[in-house]
This record gives structure tokens, C-alpha cells and sequence, in this order.
């Protein structure tokens, strides 16, 4: 189970947040590690995307 | 014509813009926008007709990539890409081989459009060596696909640089009315974009240039815009809906309604009968998927399949059984050469 709350890095405990839970949220990619809360750089393309951490590594649209 | 057919906007449309090709002015497009929801069917009607009159059954299929991403110094108030917002995105830059593989991705699909964006203010000589050596990549990848570029405010210098590069097609948004764009960009002016558009034009490069419904403007605003676009006569104009991105001030905006976007879709086909539209960002939250249909039934002529710069799509494949439903042909690549 993630830790962290993949859309605004909060932690996942917490009670959800509108933004992060709504329609919206299924149209945007991963933002942030579920494992630390970094911000991870993502590359959206036509067809998919990956998001890396620094410290724990890729996670793409095929593994997620 | 009856008195009363001579003064009502529909009436007045078919003749004018079905019958002869010319768009609608400001004032009756501001009409056309507050037709009531009774009469919304007839209207998609009558710009679906325009459509297929002016411009046939053929849709254009299009992928866009993001070659740069984020970090972005302008301040347009509703992009995440934005360095002067706390949004989530983080700069990132497609390699080459990245953008070969999306290209060829974009074309599996059948579409014979690609467009290289990038989140800058104008491009710099990295980023236009960048897309210099991943156009290069990408034909002798053997993938002819027509390729656009989104690079934000260019110099002649550019200009003439991309066109050499092969570069068919130039995105640049005027986003809203002009009227309304000091409320949502001030780094830069919409007359600097205008700019930049006529000398793409001047370049012979096709024009690509539309905007963002659902950022605070008035109906009136809509029509001011919808007739700027018309002045300005791009061969395709992308229209996007609002997604409220977290971290931008338009956040908390809501977004726009079914009816009152598929009105203003029809209403920029009554003001462009012969331009390309574009359903484009944020018609997945605004239309979800019957409202996609009604809206290429209304005038949409070309779609974005798959994601966009930093937001998820529909899959391209629910895009492609639905044109196929629709009975409308993806254009040909050998359509447009
Ligand atoms: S110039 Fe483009 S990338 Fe930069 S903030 Fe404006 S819309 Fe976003």
C-alpha cells in the first residue's frame, strides 16, 4: 500500500482530498513518489508515461 | 425569406455561412451563443452541415509530445507547466529516441499529424538544435508523418529556420479574446503572439491557433474571440476546456458546462466554416463521451488522440471505433501533401 498520495504527496492516511480523488484525477499521471513524497519527473507521451524518482526509481504507464 | 426567418441567427446562418462561406461577425455570434438549450440540436445541426459543406467527412488525427516540459518563465494562469506557480510538474526533456518512438506511436494510430511542443517562452538554440536533430531522428525513422511545432513566441530567424527544418504546420494560441488575455497572461502580450502568427503565415507554414474556453471570459468575450480567430484565418484552431490545474490561479475555476461548451463549439464552426477545428485538451472532463460525439456532430472536423502535454486522453483506440461509428474517414496522409 503507498504511503504517499501519488497526485499531491500528502500522506496517504490522510483523509482524501477532493482534488485527488475526483474525475480529474484519473486524466492526470502520477506527481509524486508513492514511497517519499519527492516530486518525480514525468514524461507524458502519446501513447503513456513514466514518472521517476530519484531515489526509487521509474515507474511507467505499463508497470502502474 | 420571412421577416421572421430574416432576423433570426439561424436562418441568417444558413444562408450566410452555409450557402455562401462567410462566417459570422461578433454581434451575431454573440447571438448564437445565447440560443437557448431548446434549440441546441438545431444548431449543432446547421454547424455540422458547415462542417461537411466546407470541409467534407475527413477528420484529422493528431498526437502532440512535449519535448520540454515545465519550468516554463511565462505566467499564463492556467498552465501547470508554469515555473511561477507551486504546481506538481517538474522540468523534463524528451531525448531524441523518445521522441522518435512517440512519433511512431502517433502514427500506428493513422494520424498524419505530430506536434513537438515546448513549454518555453520561445525557443533558445538548444531547443530548436533539439528539434532540428529529432525531426532528422524521426524521417530516418521512415516515418513521413506531417510535422507541426509548438515553441512559443519565434523571431524571423526561427521562422525561417523551422520551415527549412520541414516544419508544415506552427501552433501558437491566442488563447482567449483579446480583451480578456491581461486576466490571464501578463508576462507577454496577445499582440506578440499575433506577431509571431503572422509571420508564420508570411512563411507559408500553416497556421495553428485557437485557445481555451472556460477561463472567466464573458459570452460577448467568446464572440470577440471567435472573430479575432476568423481575422486571423488559421488553417486549424485547436479549442481546449478548461481543466483547472492544482497550483495555477484558475484552480478553483469550474469547468465549463456540457451545453454552454458544445454551443460555443458550434458557434466557432458558424465563424470559421472553413478551418480546421480541433477538439483539444480538457473535452474528456467537459463532453465525456457522448458529449464528444455530439460535439463532432457539431462541427469538430480533427481530433488529439491519446494524452496531451502532462494529462491523460481517452486511449486512442475508444477515438478511432468512434470516428469509425461516426462514418468518418481519418484523413490521408496523401491528403495533405
Ligand atoms: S508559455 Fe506555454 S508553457 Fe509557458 S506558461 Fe504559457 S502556456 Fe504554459
Amino acid at each position: 500500500m503507498s504511503r504517499y498520495c501519488v497526485q499531491c504527496g500528502k500522506p496517504a492516511a490522510e483523509p482524501v482530498h477532493r482534488e485527488c480523488d475526483g474525475p480529474q484525477a484519473a486524466l492526470r499521471p502520477p506527481r509524486f513518489c508513492p514511497e517519499c513524497a519527492r516530486r518525480m519527473i514525468v514524461q507524458v507521451t502519446p501513447m503513456g508515461w513514466t514518472a521517476t524518482c530519484s531515489r526509487h526509481g521509474e515507474v511507467s504507464s505499463g508497470s502502474a | 425569406m420571412t421577416a421572421a426567418a430574416r432576423t433570426d441567427v439561424l436562418a441568417v446562418a444558413r444562408e450566410q455561412v452555409l450557402e455562401r462561406g462567410e462566417g459570422l461577425a461578433e454581434d451575431q455570434l454573440v447571438e448564437v451563443l445565447r440560443l437557448p438549450d431548446e434549440r441546441l440540436t438545431e444548431l449543432l445541426d446547421l454547424a455540422h452541415q458547415v462542417r461537411m459543406r466546407w470541409c467534407g467527412p475527413a477528420v484529422e488525427v493528431e498526437g502532440i509530445v512535449s519535448v520540454k516540459t515545465g519550468g516554463c518563465p511565462e505566467d499564463c494562469h492556467f498552465c501547470s507547466q508554469s515555473g511561477r506557480f507551486p504546481s506538481p510538474v517538474r522540468s523534463a526533456w524528451l531525448d531524441i529516441p523518445g521522441l522518435v518512438r512517440a512519433a511512431r506511436e502517433t502514427a500506428a494510430t493513422g494520424a498524419t499529424e505530430f506536434c513537438i511542443v515546448a513549454a518555453v517562452r520561445g525557443p533558445d538554440k538548444r531547443l530548436m538544435s533539439q528539434v532540428r536533430d529529432g525531426i532528422k531522428a524521426i524521417r530516418e525513422d521512415g516515418n513521413d508523418i506531417n510535422i507541426a511545432c509548438s515553441l512559443g513566441i519565434l523571431t524571423q530567424e526561427q521562422v525561417d529556420e523551422l520551415v527549412e527544418m520541414g516544419v508544415h504546420r506552427y501552433n501558437h494560441n491566442l488563447e482567449t479574446a483579446r480583451s480578456h488575455f491581461p486576466n490571464v497572461v501578463t508576462t507577454h502580450t496577445w499582440e506578440e503572439r499575433w506577431e509571431t502568427l503572422r509571420m508564420v503565415r508570411e512563411a507559408g507554414m500553416e497556421v495553428c491557433c485557437g485557445g481555451i474556453i472556460g477561463m472567466g471570459e464573458t459570452v460577448e468575450q467568446r464572440a470577440e474571440f471567435a472573430a479575432q480567430l476568423a481575422e486571423l484565418g488559421p488553417d486549424e484552431c485547436p479549442m481546449n476546456f478548461l481543466t483547472p490545474q492544482p497550483g495555477t490561479p484558475f484552480e478553483h475555476y469550474e469547468v465549463v458546462d456540457g451545453k454552454d461548451a458544445l454551443r460555443t463549439v458550434a458557434a466557432f464552426r458558424l465563424a470559421l466554416p472553413k478551418a480546421m477545428i480541433r477538439f483539444s485538451g480538457g473535452r474528456e472532463l467537459t463532453f465525456g463521451d457522448l458529449g464528444t460525439k455530439q460535439g463532432m456532430l457539431g462541427g469538430v472536423n480533427a481530433i488529439i488522440v491519446g494524452n496531451y502535454l502532462t494529462s491523460l486522453g481517452r486511449p486512442a483506440s475508444e477515438d478511432l471505433r468512434m470516428l469509425d461509428e461516426l462514418k468518418m474517414p481519418i484523413k490521408a496522409l496523401s491528403d495533405t501533401l
